[in-house]
């Protein structure tokens, strides 16, 4: 991880096993989000439960990474980009875990609704999906290259899922009212929406942590935000 | 390298509403011989504030250091160049090097109490610049330097006890004693912790911070952690410059030099 070693080869040794349980919590809960989304539009109950019973073993890897964190900071007492290096480790394997948990979150109702009639809204949902487990990826990449620009283009990117999830939002409360037999599916769908579009602010975070990792300065100004489905079901 | 250029005035920028630079050194070059061993060094040091000198062995910190108060004069082949001032009066000539230690005190690596009793370490330099008269003056200055040293509350029953029989972190504080005692500007200290146990060492950063607000002190560390934990402001030097200075927060969060990066995070030395 370190861009230089360190005189002291255990120091490099101590930050490379954080880099490492970030690293790997990071491939995981990408490939959690993916099969979540998988498993909701095949309505694949097995894909599902897969996904539930593996997030165990990102919290395993979170509590081993805060360990590691508590470590590092007592015994290397680090400074300047050492420094941002351990904490931006320890807010992204937060995110990280939260991103999993959504995932989990996502398969349990996809169970749920594979029981239910199913319901026209599935293809826009598996749009936002692939959406924010792209925006995902990409901020994981800027994340390990220590890539500034790329943390911030994805940071930008934010919005276009505020404005499929503000659009998915609004589709939904027209099914539910005009059939209340699409009250429960749509619910379900409604929350798996919302955990999408958190884990989309969970991506723009890691963005924000792969920028102050970098340069050791935070994003200037506020994120974009096109989130208008406060607003519309006010209308409503 | 890379090496941040810029004037004196402007090399370490003022933070707080008090902080006005008291020493100012201006293209200071310092030769042993043939040896170049500070190379255009400009620094202001704020009142006020504790200004830490950090860099690796050999880098002209300590040089530096003993420049304030006109050390390195006692070193055959030593030269001093440029400018450096304490109150815009030029201290590298034309004043005289006794009174400008008055003024500049200075706290050794090695606690080094004088072989005389508690009180007569701490008199001494009243006594040789002659700043009293009477006896009730000199017990007054006495006093209040070891209160101010932190030191009184423990020797106050034994002044008369020899100075060299306290234990090491009592013996910085008597010799910090000693070097308050004339009521100087500026107190320079030299690694003055690095022969001191952990709780030893945190008596005299507490001195040192409780000490700033009334005298300008400057203080070369090898600690990383001690330059952080005292310091406002931080110069780093490298092979006899200065790489970096700024605020001791920037230094050690996000330093602009990736030379200074280099050393504070231990990747050299």
């Amino acid at each position: 991880m370190a861009i230089e070693p360190h005189i002291l080869k255990s120091f490099d040794e101590a930050l490379n096993t954080l880099h490492g349980q970030v690293s790997r919590m990071g491939v995981l809960a990408e490939h959690q989000l993916g099969r979540a989304i998988q498993a909701l539009a095949e309505r694949n109950d097995e894909l599902a439960g897969n996904v539930v019973q593996a997030d165990a073993e990102i919290d395993a890897l979170e509590a081993a990474a805060n360990d590691q964190v508590v470590r590092v900071l007592a015994l290397r007492a680090p400074v300047a980009d050492d420094l941002r290096v351990v904490l931006t480790a320890l807010k992204v394997a937060g995110a990280l875990e939260r991103v999993a948990d959504y995932a989990a979150n996502i398969a349990k109702r996809s169970i749920v609704l594979s029981s239910l009639p199913q319901v026209p809204t599935v293809r826009p949902l598996q749009r936002l999906g692939k959406l924010v487990h792209g925006l995902l990826a990409e901020a994981l990449t800027a994340y390990e290259e220590r890539d500034a620009d790329k943390a911030l283009e994805v940071w930008n990117r934010d919005k276009e899922v505020d404005e499929q999830y503000s659009g998915l939002f609004r589709e939904l409360l027209t099914y539910m009212m005009e059939d209340s037999r699409n009250i429960t599916p749509c619910s379900h769908l409604l929350f798996i929406a919302k955990n999408i579009e958190r884990i989309g602010d969970h991506t723009t975070n890691i963005c924000e942590m792969a920028y102050f990792l970098t340069t050791g300065h935070p994003i200037e100004g506020a994120r974009p935000k096109n989130d208008t489905s406060i607003s519309g079901s006010a209308q409503e | 390298m890379s090496v941040s250029q810029s004037s004196a005035a402007s090399a370490v920028p003022s933070a707080g509403e008090n902080a006005k630079p008291k020493l100012i050194a201006q293209d200071v070059n310092v030769y042993y011989g043939a040896k170049h061993a500070l190379k255009h060094v400009d620094l202001a040091m704020n009142a006020g504030e504790v200004t830490a000198l950090i860099g690796p062995s050999g880098c002209g910190k300590s040089t530096f250091l003993r420049c304030l108060n006109r050390m390195n004069d006692t070193i055959e082949g030593c030269r001093v160049e440029g400018s450096i001032t304490l109150d815009g009066q030029d201290i590298v000539r034309g004043v005289d090097p006794v009174l400008l230690r008055a003024r500049v005190g200075m706290v050794f690596q090695r606690p080094n109490p004088f072989p005389k009793s508690i009180y007569d370490n701490v008199a001494f330099g009243p006594r040789i610049h002659q700043l009293i008269d009477k006896k009730e003056e000199l017990d007054e200055i006495v006093i209040s330097s070891l209160k101010r040293a932190g030191l009184y509350e423990e020797v106050k029953d034994r002044l008369d006890a020899i100075g060299t029989g306290l234990s090491g972190g009592q013996q910085q504080r008597l010799c910090i004693a000693r070097a308050i005692a004339v009521n100087p500007e500026v107190i320079l200290m030299d690694e003055p912790c690095s022969a001191l146990d952990p709780i030893a060492t945190a008596t005299v950063e507490e001195l040192i911070d409780e000490l700033r607000e009334s005298y300008t002190i400057i203080i070369v560390t090898h600690s990383m952690q001690q330059a952080a934990r005292v310091s406002q402001r931080t110069a780093f030097f490298h092979l006899g410059e200065v790489v970096e200075t700024g605020l001791t927060e920037q230094i050690f969060t996000n330093p602009r030099e990736k030379l200074t990066q280099g050393y504070i995070t231990g990747r050299f030395g």
